[in-house]
């Protein structure tokens, strides 16, 4: 590189011989030279800078354009952090607490047409309509070749049925897949299970939703895909469940009954084991809602949950319980029986007359009336109300069904005296069947409370204390005694020790008033009545047993034997050895001749 | 020693490309994987409930009673009823066991010496 010098020579010389300042010629070549680096270093500043500014803007051009991207994208689970099995989106199932399949989903596809695709809907619609009888081939044909683009033909068709619409070889007949609720097991349990039905529905895919029953209370839940398909275990037993409902149906035909309802609970757990209404329904096909009449005379209408009845004298148990755990009584004391009782406009009668009275324990053993409001009297209206209300009976049952909402008692508007009085045996306070099934179980099992439930349970702690366990052993006894030498003596099944109390209330009349051929006959029983692991309920909505010279329709002819021979059928089921006494046996004999 | 390192960090750049290109490869093989197995399963599983579902429709307590009922002769099923039950002294003791051979006898023989064959 050349240098140019700060003092060339040549013009210091010159300006030597002009008479000028030659460091003046310094000075200006010092200047250029820093007017050089310095222009080099800007230079470079403003390349850096540019460099600089470049990279930022790719940089946020990059974010930029990215959440550009990610906006404008369709969302798609990011597939290699997916934890568990995306696979299992369908329902769960439904479970008994053997792990039984109740309900569970089936694969099958629905067939939907697209008209404007189709090559000849005439020959279509006439093989459908071959195919599917129900189908109506004028509207179809209609559809076919008006202006509509797309319609559902069929919600679910099976294998066979979808091979056959294959077969017709239209391009316009096209099938999306659907999972279907099936309930393998019919009409078993079609009131708990309730039933299903198709929510949103898409060409690919459809929601199935529960529409009643626990399907529709544990609807959440079964469709969470959190729960990776864990199945819904009831505590329903579907051996003891198709028993029950065989035996009921049987004693239902044979009373001449209206309609029946049976449960199995178990007093310790609130177990239910086995519920029933009758009639009843399939699920698979669930029939529509009534819009007209009474909605009881629905196959739909859960005549346990839902069906609130003046019980009856199985309500005596719980006057009598609580005057002996109130200390009022013993159950060898003894109680005016003398009747007809009057209380101002109202007559209070028994069934036969007892005599002027009676132990407490032959009030319950031969289901006195007049004993059992004589003894409610000293109770008071204010106490027995906390009592039934301690024993849920004044508030729809917890059950996990949607149903359970509706069971709704029927309170007296005041619970004057005379309420205190009928109350007492049974009438003036509506409830259902499950809620007397609760307080058997409470009023048995030791003086707890039990809550009724669905779902099967490990282990459940003692609810609050309701009776003292002393008087809940002086109740059992009284229940036996019932059985042994009282109203329910049909109800004997050797071996299981049956304790129990039967109920026939008059049914009420729409208008006001009581029906003097219509009652509802109920049974409440608990078995062993030593130790009791079960309380079962049956009761039978206008009964007649037409064997004798005149009709009965007491629940000792009706409900009483039909409950036997559910606990002689169910109690085995559910592992209950019967106590047998020895028998005779043929011993061997010895001989000599 | 500079010009060194460039190349160095140059060749290093080229094989940290090759080795995410690799790994790049590897994860999308991967995933494929997945899927594929996730979709076998998905078959698995909704084969499994179809079978479940027979299992259960051909149990049902409806059908098991009618075939108990027409094939009473044959099997003579009841339902369980309490007499089902019995006591520990009502099972028979197992019989005792066959005392021990001491007198072997030969029933067969491995060549007949006249041809007969063997029972």
């Amino acid at each position: 590189m050349i240098r140019r010098p700060l003092r060339p020579l040549a013009r210091i010389l010159r300006a030597r011989a002009a008479g000028t300042d030659p460091a003046m010629i310094e000075t200006a070549e010092r200047r250029a030279r820093v007017e050089v680096v310095r222009d080099r270093a800007r230079l470079r500043a403003e390349g850096r800078l540019l460099l600089l500014a470049g990279a930022f803007f790719l940089a946020f051009g990059a974010v930029g354009g990215r959440m550009a991207v990610l906006a404008a994208s369709e969302p798609q689970e990011p597939r290699a952090a997916a934890t568990g099995s995306p696979i299992i989106g369908q329902r769960a199932d439904i479970t008994d607490r053997n792990g039984r399949v109740l309900a569970t989903n089936f694969e099958t596809h629905a067939l939907y047409a697209q008209p404007p695709m189709m090559v000849d809907p005439a020959h279509a619609t006439r093989e459908l309509a071959a195919i599917f009888p129900e189908l109506d081939a004028d509207r179809l044909l209609r559809d076919f070749t008006g202006s509509r683009t797309f319609l559902w033909v069929r919600r679910t068709i099976s294998p066979e049925q979808m091979q056959l619409v294959h077969d017709i070889g239209e391009p316009g007949l096209l099938f999306g897949p659907r999972d279907m609720r099936l309930y393998p097991n019919g009409a078993i349990a079609a009131h708990i299970l309730g039933g299903a039905s198709y929510g949103r529905e898409g060409v690919d895919a459809a929601e199935v939703i529960g529409v009643a029953g626990v399907e529709r209370f544990f609807d959440a839940s079964l469709r969470d895909p959190a729960n990776e398909g864990a199945p819904l275990t009831l505590s329903i037993d579907l051996t003891v469940q198709a028993a029950m409902e065989d035996v009921l149906a049987g004693g239902m035909a044979l009373m001449n009954a209206r309609g029946a309802a049976a449960i199995i609970m178990d007093v310790h757990t609130g177990e239910i084991m086995a519920m029933a209404s009758l009639p009843d329904f399939d699920p698979n096909n669930r029939p529509a809602v009534l819009t007209t009449g009474d909605q009881s005379d629905s196959p739909l209408f859960n005549r346990a949950l839902q069906g609130v009845y003046e019980l009856g004298s199985v309500f005596k148990i719980f006057a009598i319980g609580q005057a002996l755990d109130l200390g009022l009584i013993n159950p060898s004391t003894m109680v005016d029986t003398s009747g007809p009782m009057t209380w101002g406009r109202f007559r209070i009668s028994d069934f036969h007359n007892y005599g002027p009275e009676l132990s407490a324990m032959d009030v319950i053993v031969k289901s006195s009336n007049i004993g059992t409001a004589r003894v409610a009297l000293q109770i008071g209206q204010a106490r027995q109300r906390a009592f039934l209300d301690s024993l849920g009976f004044l508030v729809p049952t917890r059950l996990e069904m949607v149903e359970a909402a509706t069971g709704v008692p029927l309170l007296p508007r005041d619970w004057s005296e005379i309420s205190l009085l009928t109350i007492s045996y049974g009438h003036g306070l509506s409830t259902s069947p499950l809620h007397l099934a609760a307080g058997y179980a409470s009023m048995v099992n030791g003086g707890t409370l039990v809550t009724p439930t669905l779902l099967r349970q490990d282990q459940v702690a003692p609810g609050p204390r309701i009776i003292s366990a002393q008087t809940s052993a002086q109740m059992r006894d009284m229940l036996r005694q019932v059985v042994v030498r009282g109203t329910a003596s049909f109800a004997e099944v050797e071996g299981y020790e049956v304790g129990g109390k039967t109920g026939t209330a008059d049914k009420p009349r729409p208008g006001g008033g009581y029906y003097d051929d219509r009652v509802i006959a109920t049974f409440a029983g608990i078995f062993p009545a030593s130790d009791p692991a079960y309380v079962i309920i049956v009761s039978l909505d206008e009964p007649v047993e037409t064997s004798g010279a005149e009709p009965r329709r007491t629940a000792g002819w009706t409900a009483v034997p039909v409950a036997a021979e559910i606990i002689r059928r169910t109690a085995p089921l559910m592992g209950l050895r019967p106590v047998i006494e020895p028998a005779q046996t043929d011993g061997v004999i010895r001989a000599s001749n | 020693m500079r010009g060194f390192l460039f190349v160095l960090s140059a060749l290093g750049v080229m094989g940290l490309a090759f080795w995410a290109y690799h790994e790049n490869y590897a994860t999308q093989g991967a995933l494929g994987q997945v899927r594929d197995l996730h979709a076998q399963i998905g078959d698995a599983h909704s084969r499994l409930r179809m079978l479940n579902a027979e299992w259960a429709y051909l149990n049902r307590p409806d059908r098991l009673r009618d075939l108990a009922d027409l094939n009473f002769d044959r099997l003579g099923l009841l339902p369980m009823l309490p007499d089902a039950f019995g006591r520990v002294d009502q099972v028979a003791f197992p019989p005792a066991p066959l005392s021990q051979i001491i007198d072997p006898v030969d029933i067969s023989f491995e060549a007949a010496p006249n041809g007969e064959e063997p029972l």
